[in-house]
């Protein structure tokens, strides 16, 4: 017993050490709830164990659902078999304790896209009053690749496995105790693996915000059971405009170009997003590159209003809290200031040269809209169907503007991992030739970037031209490949999460754009820190149309940085569905997702005994019980002498 | 390794021990005290003997495995002696406890005798021991694993629970026969008892040999539950007879008041 302690930590519980085996890098997925459904997994407050058993062939399924004797099963999904039908059977078979799904490429479908084919059906422009032959999808399937495993609810916890290390530790411990030997089950010690991912909150939005308010209310200790996703969306404007003037600009009007800023997966953090985001943010980054120096010698007569949306992927969190600011008077603009609207859709996977503007049919049977939009697409023949999933649906909805939805694709998406964890580098065809290192990376001009960089030239030529500007000047715009250094974006996560983060109150991703934004459009004062930090105490400064940013600087030949201020009309407006401070939460119009709070996500491997030895040890105490009354009873006779 | 595993275990390691107790001790409220102070002495000897321990860990290079193994066995044979001292000292307080009991109590004979006393010090011992011994392991037991995933045996459970039984067993002869080494000054029945509890701690170094640990544990242990049946004054004739179930009619025939 004692020497057992010899080669292990002092202070440490060395028995559990030997007993369990935890595994650090978990990626589980987690529950979100609308106002009427809860999606995503869950497992029982301590945990749900299971007897591994690697799925990789036919006869397995049929081993974890019916024949194998040791239900419940955790099982280890190659990727190959992480589908639909797989998973339905998984979730209607009371034999599965947990599923870890192994994420690589050997073996991966051609397509897979956990979203649902008709991506945010409900809270887009076309309904029943309004273009209802186009809604849900009737008109035009955006995403058929898709088969809605986000949007099933699991009652036991799924996790990923993307460090391969540690799938080989799964797989060492499954084919030491647990393969089966010519067709005969594996004995007793098995490898078990335990997954816990409990989900405190319930049923739907409503109910869940309900237990909170009371909660809040009458607990000492309120424990919040859900929060709602939320963040910021990040704008500027080529004239500053004032933020504390709230409502109708005067003699504004504004051209908006606009992008989504995230994405999902089908788990909790998870969100390359390749060719569904990035594509979009990069070419809006650089068309701004290419635009702001001519906007500023030769401005155009409107404001262009660039703007990149979150949360988009969840019922257009942040599109339909901007609309709705604005319809408030509580933005810098209002819908009366909008003159049209340009947005940047998926752009990453263009065929050829070829780029697909979409319009709203409905809106184009309006005379003006239908002249302006067709002004905008310089003649170019239009079509008939509708508007593909788009932050420009949300200001449809509001008013009937002119605007167009520039996208890669014409009837539904060419891409074929949309909204999943393989819509990655290599799904964008992002190559780097071999033997570069990350900075080379970073210059180097890939063919995705140059495709990209022709596109943002179109768009700002077509943005300076939308806003009245002359087409004498039109040669100067050009976006260069340089800018649009993707492969920094491509190892981010773009899933909205929720409030106040670790580093800052705005996600990582918002705060980068933010700051490239104000790279690209600020300018550099010599305010000093404590200046830069309080700027209405000087005069020259004006806190209302822009904001200043204490800047560490690029790091020098020795180490040093020399820190400075940056002026720029960037800011971040928050992003949170309008439903939560409507304190709708039942709301059929605004986007009403919330995510459940949990308290330990982990997973853990070790062996079970078989159900025999456990049984018999307590059967070998009743046998010393009876002795000992016998006994007792004689020891008169036993100690005289 | 779930419930079943943590009652079976408890109920090996203690069952015995505590059964002892329900129905020889728990009645007589002196023997429970004098249990409980044993107990006490046990867990001082084990506070001193941490002490020892954590420092010479501390000022130790923990990376030398000969070192760490070495430290190992000094801190188990300084932990038995440590123990038999305190057992020694138990048992001069007792000497002199019951010097003032005899003066304080009404009766001319003494309350309880040293034989008794012997017993259930001994049985205070073992009962801390065998908690100390095993109680972190009974509270991983409760787990849904078991040992083995690095190759461990899996009979680490049972195998602990039944040396834990043998200890408390252990402790309770070992104390029989050290107070009536003692007191008949016979100071090689004192050696025999430190080398013995030596030997069983020692043996458990051949783990995960679970055989090798155990079998010469329970060997010691018969021996000693032999010495310490004729310590305390038990003989052979005696045993045949209480087996045979004859006691009764022995009994009659030979009356006397206790």
């Amino acid at each position: 017993m004692l020497k057992g302690l010899m080669f292990l930590c002092v202070l440490c519980s060395s028995v559990e050490q030997k007993i369990y085996v935890v595994l650090n890098e978990t990626v589980p997925c987690v529950r979100l709830l609308n106002a009427t459904h809860q999606i995503g997994c869950q497992s029982s407050i301590s945990g749900d164990t299971g007897v591994l058993h690697v799925l990789e062939t036919e006869s397995d399924l049929d081993w974890i659902l019916s024949s194998g004797p040791h239900p419940p099963y955790m099982v280890i999904m190659e990727t190959a078999f992480f589908n639909r039908s797989v998973m339905m059977r998984m979730k209607n078979s009371s034999r599965v304790a947990g599923v870890a799904v192994i994420i690589s490429k050997t073996g991966l479908a051609d397509n897979f896209s956990p979203h649902t084919t008709c991506p945010n059906q409900n809270t887009g422009v076309y309904s029943e009053s309004y273009g209802s032959d186009l809604a849900n999808c009737n008109g035009t399937v955006w995403n058929p690749l898709g088969n809605g495993l986000s949007y099933e609810d699991f009652s036991f916890p799924v996790f990923a496995l993307k460090d391969e290390n540690q799938t080989q530790v799964l797989r060492k411990c499954y084919e030491d105790h647990n393969q089966r030997v010519n067709g005969s089950a594996p004995q007793y010690p098995l490898c078990a693996m335990q997954l816990f991912s409990h989900m405190h909150a319930v049923t739907d939005t409503v109910t869940c915000m309900r237990r909170t308010d009371l909660q809040n209310r009458f607990s000492i200790n309120p424990e919040v059971l859900c929060d709602p996703l939320s963040d910021f969306n990040v704008w500027t404007s080529t004239r500053p405009l004032n933020n504390s003037a709230k409502g109708h600009a005067a003699d504004e009007s504004v051209v908006i170009a606009a992008t989504r800023l995230d994405g999902r997966s089908f788990f909790w953090e998870q969100a390359p997003a390749a060719e569904g985001t990035v594509s979009g943010i990069v070419t809006l980054l650089a068309t701004i590159q290419a635009l702001y120096p001519v906007t500023q010698e030769a401005p155009p007569p409107r404001n262009i209003f660039f703007s990149f949306f979150q949360g988009e992927a969840f019922d257009y969190i942040g599109s339909s809290k901007m609309v709705y600011d604005m319809e408030k008077n509580d933005f810098v603009i209002d819908m009366n200031n909008v003159h049209s609207m340009l947005e940047i859709g998926q752009v990453g996977l263009r065929s050829g040269r070829s780029l697909w503007m979409h319009s709203d049919p409905v809106s184009r049977q309006n005379k003006s809209v239908d002249t302006e939009v067709s002004e905008e697409e310089g003649k170019l023949s239009l079509f008939s169907h509708p508007l593909p999933p788009s932050s420009f649906q949300r200001f449809l909805r509001a008013r009937r503007i002119p605007g167009l939805v520039l996208a890669d694709h014409n009837t539904s998406f060419t891409n074929r991992y949309y909204e999943s964890m393989y819509d990655d580098a290599e799904n964008l065809n992002v190559t780097y030739p071999p033997g570069l290192t990350p900075d080379e990376q970073l210059v180097y001009e890939t063919d995705a970037a140059k495709s990209l960089a022709e596109v943002a030239t179109l768009v700002a030529r077509s943005l300076y031209l939308q806003a009245g500007g002359e087409e004498k000047n039109l040669n100067n715009i050009t976006a260069d490949p340089k800018i649009v250094n993707i492969s920094v974006f491509l190892t981010a996560s773009f899933y909205i999460g929720l409030g106040p983060r670790v580093h800052g109150p705005a996600h990582s991703v918002t705060r980068f754009v933010q700051y490239i934004l104000a790279n690209l459009t600020g300018t550099v004062t010599n305010l000093t820190e404590s200046q830069c930090q309080n700027p209405s105490e000087l005069s020259t400064e004006n806190k209302d149309l822009f904001s200043y940013f204490w800047v560490s600087g690029p790091a020098s030949v020795n180490g040093t940085r020399e820190p400075f201020c940056v002026r720029a009309s960037v800011r971040l407006s928050k992003a949170v569905s309008p439903a939560f401070e409507l304190l709708e939460y039942g709301s059929r119009n605004y986007s009403t997702w919330t995510e459940s709070r949990w308290k330990s996500i982990r997973a853990r491997i070790f062996l079970v005994a078989s159900r025999e030895l456990e049984v018999m040890q307590p059967a070998l105490v009743e046998l010393t019980e009876t002795k000992q009354k016998n006994i007792s009873a004689k020891t008169e006779i036993m100690f005289i002498k | 390794m779930t419930v079943a595993v943590f009652f079976g275990c408890t109920f090996i390691a203690f069952g015995p021990a505590v059964a002892l107790f329900v129905f020889t001790i728990a009645r007589d409220p002196l023997r429970v005290i004098f249990l409980i102070a044993g107990a006490f002495f046990w867990l001082v000897s084990l506070l001193l003997s941490s002490l020892v321990w954590f420092i010479t860990v501390q000022i130790s290079n923990k990376n030398s495995a000969t070192q760490q193994t070495g430290l190992l066995i000094f801190g188990v044979v300084l932990s038995v002696l440590l123990q038999e001292a305190f057992r020694y000292g138990y048992y001069r307080l007792l000497k002199k406890a019951n010097e003032g009991l005899l003066a304080l109590s009404q009766e001319d004979t003494m309350p309880i005798s040293i034989r008794q006393l012997a017993y259930v010090s001994g049985l205070g011992f073992g009962f801390m021991s065998g908690a100390f011994s095993v109680v972190n392991i009974l509270s991983d037991s409760l787990g849904p694993g078991t040992v083995g995933i690095h190759g461990d045996s899996q009979h680490y459970f049972i195998s602990s629970a039944f040396m834990t039984l043998a200890i408390i067993l252990l402790h309770m002869f070992w104390g029989v026969v050290f107070f009536e080494s003692c007191e008949r000054q016979r100071w090689w029945g004192l050696g025999a008892v430190v080398i013995s509890h030596l030997v069983v701690s020692c043996v458990s170094f051949v783990n995960p040999h679970y055989q090798g640990s155990l079998i010469p544990t329970y060997i010691i242990l018969s021996v000693m539950a032999a010495w310490a049946y004729l310590c305390a004054g038990g003989s052979l004739r005696n045993l045949k007879l209480c087996l045979t179930c004859k006691d009764k009619d022995f009994l009659l025939a030979n009356h006397r008041p206790r």
